[in-house]
């Protein structure tokens, strides 16, 4: 693609604006600057991949991999802010869900040996990891407050903190699942995911594209299971005191 | 026998100020008050699923800090305003609390303690879900004698039903104080259902204890003009103190 095609295609920017000014929608300012921050930040990272992709050298691939666990930690420690500990759990469950897969698609040969490899399929693992991972404790947060009287009745029989909230976290993973499992359902039927559209566009087979997007797939189902299960088991038991009462974050204040 | 000693409770205003009083075995308390007198929350207080500022609790003598948080709750049974069971079989509710603790009840014994909250061995099989709210409120009571409870703690476990399954539900209640003697302590806002229930009434505003005897007692004691404003319903109670759970 040359460099005029891009400005070609930038211009399709200027239809948003004309539809922003038409209708007084007053986002044109908005407009402007994300093409342009998105612009940039895509160029730095060319530059950054240019950089890293030419890295032979495992251990820095692996510190590489680490930072991206830890940003994706950081940010869905923000969706669990209420949950005590909620950036070291997601770092937990984010870092054991994506070594555990992309030691499976590495020792499967899905993953090679090289950093074109690693680093793009490593941050997707990371990634959809950190999503399952600020669901989990989204939902969880979500089910604790809305089962808290069937919670508080199974304190008062003697339960302990995993029996008391053995429900709410069923039905919390469940809910995380949902988008996983949804989108397996309409792949190829409703959108031609991105990975595949590119393998095409880069002049791969079909059929090719179609095994390395099934690879992706079970990659995403997997690093969201294990990364759901994780997150929402080691948060569900720092919801408790230690005295077993749910934590007031997740009760009406009896202030 | 529980005894409870200058038990106080403050978060962001004061809720329980400095509450003593005992229940001997055999003997039900009426906790008498308007909403937000800090009545549940003391309940919440004794089998500690809330946490007291200061004060003590003892059961039968052990202050229950150094119990072993399960037995506590084990011991000290707790019937909540709305009854909230886990989705399956009344059989499962009734047994759930000997099953968190890894031991069996048997179809009989289930029976025995169905028969007890006035619903027959039909209900067994029955999912809790299609059960009226009054049919519920009395699994919850099976749920909690399954645990053989020295004490019971009964918060306003009327308030959520409508007057006829509420009446059902308190003669329940005495009839299960009056054959298994069992220590209860009864919260309630309702001055005619402390009248009924005709009981050791200590009556409580803004977290602390106005008054304590029998509610008749009580109700004609014209020496003190705050008792009688609150059983006129004139007692405005102070929005600094004595907020309480408001959904359980």
């Amino acid at each position: 693609m040359t460099i005029e095609s891009l400005l070609i295609a930038y211009g399709l920017i200027a239809i948003a604006l004309f539809i922003s000014w038409h209708n007084r929608l007053t986002l044109e300012k908005e407009v402007v600057v994300a093409s342009l921050r998105a612009t940039v930040q895509l160029v730095i990272m060319g530059f950054l991949l240019e950089m890293i992709l030419k890295i032979d050298n495992y251990v820095y691939l692996a510190l590489i991999l680490l930072a991206m666990t830890a940003i994706a930690a950081a940010i869905s420690g923000k969706r669990g802010e209420q949950i005590p500990h909620a950036t070291g759990i997601a770092f937990t469950g984010i870092l054991i869900g994506s070594v555990i897969t992309f030691a499976v698609l590495a020792g499967a040969g899905v993953i090679g040996p090289e950093a074109k490899y690693i680093i793009p399929l490593g941050g997707m693992i990371i990634g959809n990891s950190m999503n399952a991972s600020s669901l989990s404790m989204n939902r969880l947060i979500g089910e604790l407050g809305h089962q808290r009287k069937r919670i508080e009745t199974l304190l008062a029989l003697g339960a302990n903190a995993r029996q008391a909230s053995e429900w709410a976290v069923r039905q919390s993973v469940r809910s995380a699942l949902i988008p996983v499992i949804d989108s397996m359902k309409i792949i190829g039927l409703v959108h031609l995911p991105g990975i595949m559209t590119g393998f095409i566009i880069a002049g791969g087979s079909p059929l090719e594209a179609v095994k390395y997007q099934l690879a992706i797939v079970f990659m995403i189902a997997g690093t969201a299971s294990l990364t759901c299960m994780i997150v929402t088991l080691l948060a569900a038991r720092r919801c408790f005191s230690s005295e077993l009462q749910l934590l007031d974050a997740f009760r009406p204040s009896t202030a | 026998m529980l005894r409870v000693s200058h038990l106080s409770l403050t978060k962001d205003k004061p809720i329980l100020k400095d509450l003593s009083f005992e229940v001997q075995p055999g003997e039900m308390l009426t906790v008498l008050g308007p909403s937000g007198a800090g009545k549940s929350s003391l309940l919440r207080c004794l089998n500690r699923l809330n946490p007291a500022d200061s004060g003590e609790v003892f059961l039968n003598g052990t202050e229950v800090r150094s119990l072993d948080i399960l037995d506590l709750r084990r011991r000290m049974g707790m019937v909540f305003q709305s009854p909230a069971l886990i989705p399956d079989t009344v059989q499962a509710n009734v047994a759930l609390g000997p099953f968190l603790r890894h031991e069996t009840v048997s179809d009989n014994a289930v029976q025995e303690l169905l028969k007890q909250v006035g619903l027959n061995s039909d209900f067994m099989a029955r999912q809790v879900e299609t059960l009226s709210v009054g049919e519920q409120q009395r699994v919850a009571f099976a749920q909690v004698l399954a645990n053989k409870p020295d004490v019971l703690l009964l918060d306003e476990p009327t308030s959520a039903l409508d007057p006829t399954a509420a009446l059902t539900i308190e003669n329940l209640i005495k009839d299960i104080h009056s054959r298994l003697h069992t220590a209860t302590v009864l919260v309630t806002h309702d001055i005619p259902q402390a009248l009924r229930f005709n009981t050791d009434t200590l009556v409580m505003v803004d977290g602390a204890v106005l008054a304590r005897g029998n509610i008749q007692d009580l109700v004609n004691n014209t020496a003190n003009a705050t008792l009688q404003n609150f059983f006129k319903g004139e007692l405005t109670p102070n929005k600094d103190t004595g907020d309480e759970e408001s959904e359980f």
